[in-house]
């Protein structure tokens, strides 16, 4: 019998990581593109650093701020009421440290890859920054905003260094579909083991496959334009 | 009355060079502005439009657009501004793209009246050809009512029969909008039809000539 709440706790916790990320990214993206500062390779550095650090590195540092002993985790705890470690909260908040660049650069290549001029037209016209973003910018990147969704969920379902030091594997908790199929195979339940690999495989390609089919599809109708 | 005093750096084809302009215009002029490519005519319409930053100032009527440490924004300027590229919402239909400006439905089917495309108001604007995309790029420049058009080389980009038809909607709009217009231009025959007032850049510096100058291009 295939236990389903791993799987049902991936999605939730891709799901809320793309949702808040979309809103957290989503200016950056736009300040990014649109910023002529010198601190713009700073931040394009920082944004970048969950690609290329060990997901353990990240999880361990994000272990130490959580922990109720440091600043971070004293706030959420005393303030806020919420506790980080080894808490799916805790998982959301890692995951979109975790997802960042996911979503950033997409969108952020989108936008710089727009006409210049498109954008000026708009200011021309009176619209504020938030304006252009949304009724302008945003809708002539739909190939960039579904690729940065799609790739931040699938890429936030596969997340597993991060998850283990940060959430442990607490059953209904932090336990998810990665960390599920990592325990199966501790303790050499290699037919559970596949079963779950084979499922997290199949949903993976499904749904990178639609993504690049959507895009294939909407360069062909802007080449036949 | 427009004064400009503007100073700005350029890197152009020949290294930095300075772009340095005092001139007024009146209003109702049409300007058109020549020179060679690279010497700092598109950047003299952005600097005016507030797309960029100079030194210097701008006065337009009695309002300081820039100068003496203020400095309006793109926004608050009210210009027309029309692109060589014609910069159209491609998200957004013909009508749509002039709404999108002002939300007059009684100017917007007026300009398209009046640019003989009153009958693609609700075409995808990707579907339109360069001629058509133009005439949608200066019935959108019109719809907030500029007192200024800036034009970037409008016609550079269609062919010979369009650019002869779009030069007098221009001058009709000019008109019959009353504004004072701006454009950049390398056509003769162009400069010819529409000028009131011709300017020259040369290696950054704008020097004024008399219409009659055009013949000795020729």
């Amino acid at each position: 019998m295939i236990e389903w709440t791993p799987f049902w706790l991936s999605f939730k916790l891709a799901a809320l990581t793309t949702v808040i990320l979309f809103l957290v990214a989503l200016p950056l993206a736009w300040w990014l593109s649109q910023t002529e500062s010198k601190s713009k390779p700073l931040l394009e550095a920082l944004t970048a650093l969950p690609i290329v650090l060990p997901p353990s590195v990240l999880g361990f540092y994000m272990l130490v701020a959580f922990a109720p002993s440091s600043p971070v985790g004293a706030f959420f705890e005393d303030v806020l009421g919420v506790k980080l470690v080894f808490t799916f909260t805790g998982l959301v908040v890692a995951s979109c440290f975790y997802s960042l660049p996911f979503m950033v650069q997409p969108l952020q290549n989108g936008f710089e890859s727009l006409n210049r001029h498109m954008i000026e037209a708009s200011y021309l016209a009176g619209k504020s920054s938030r304006e252009t973003l949304w009724k302008v910018a945003l809708p002539n990147i739909k190939p960039a905003l579904l690729t940065a969704l799609i790739i931040t969920f699938a890429h936030t379902v596969g997340e597993f260094g991060v998850v283990l030091m940060v959430g442990g594997s607490i059953p209904g908790e932090t336990k998810v579909a990665s960390v599920a199929i990592y325990e199966m195979v501790e303790v050499m339940e290699y037919g559970k083991a596949h079963i779950y690999a084979a499922i997290m495989l199949g949903l993976s390609f499904v749904v990178l496959l639609s993504v690049y089919v959507f895009n294939h599809r909407e360069k062909q109708k802007a080449r036949m334009l | 009355m427009i004064t400009l005093e503007i100073s700005k750096k350029l890197h152009g084809s020949d290294g930095v060079m300075s772009l340095d302009v005092k001139h007024s215009v009146n209003r109702g002029d049409f300007v058109v502005i020549m020179g060679e490519s690279g010497v700092g005519k598109s950047t003299l319409l952005r600097v005016i439009a507030g797309l960029e930053k100079a030194e210097g100032s701008i006065v337009v009527d009695d309002a300081v657009w820039q100068g003496s440490g203020t400095r309006m924004s793109v926004q608050q300027r009210n210009v027309g501004f029309v692109f060589q590229d014609f910069a159209l919402f491609d998200n957004m239909s013909v009508k749509e793209n002039l709404l999108f400006v002002k939300h007059d439905n009684t100017l917007a089917d007026e300009l398209l009246e009046m640019m003989e495309i009153a009958g693609l108001g609700n075409r995808n604007v990707q579907m339109l050809s360069g001629g058509q995309k133009q005439r949608v790029a200066l019935a959108r420049a019109l719809m907030h009512r500029p007192k200024l058009l800036l034009m970037d080389e409008p016609l550079s980009s269609l062919d010979p029969r369009m650019r002869r038809k779009l030069r007098e909607k221009i001058k009709e709009l000019h008109t019959r909008f009353g504004m004072t217009t701006l454009m950049v231009s390398h056509d003769i025959a162009e400069a010819r039809v529409l000028a009131n007032r011709l300017w020259f850049v040369e290696k950054g510096r704008v020097r004024e000539y008399d219409l009659s100058y055009l013949d000795t291009l020729e």
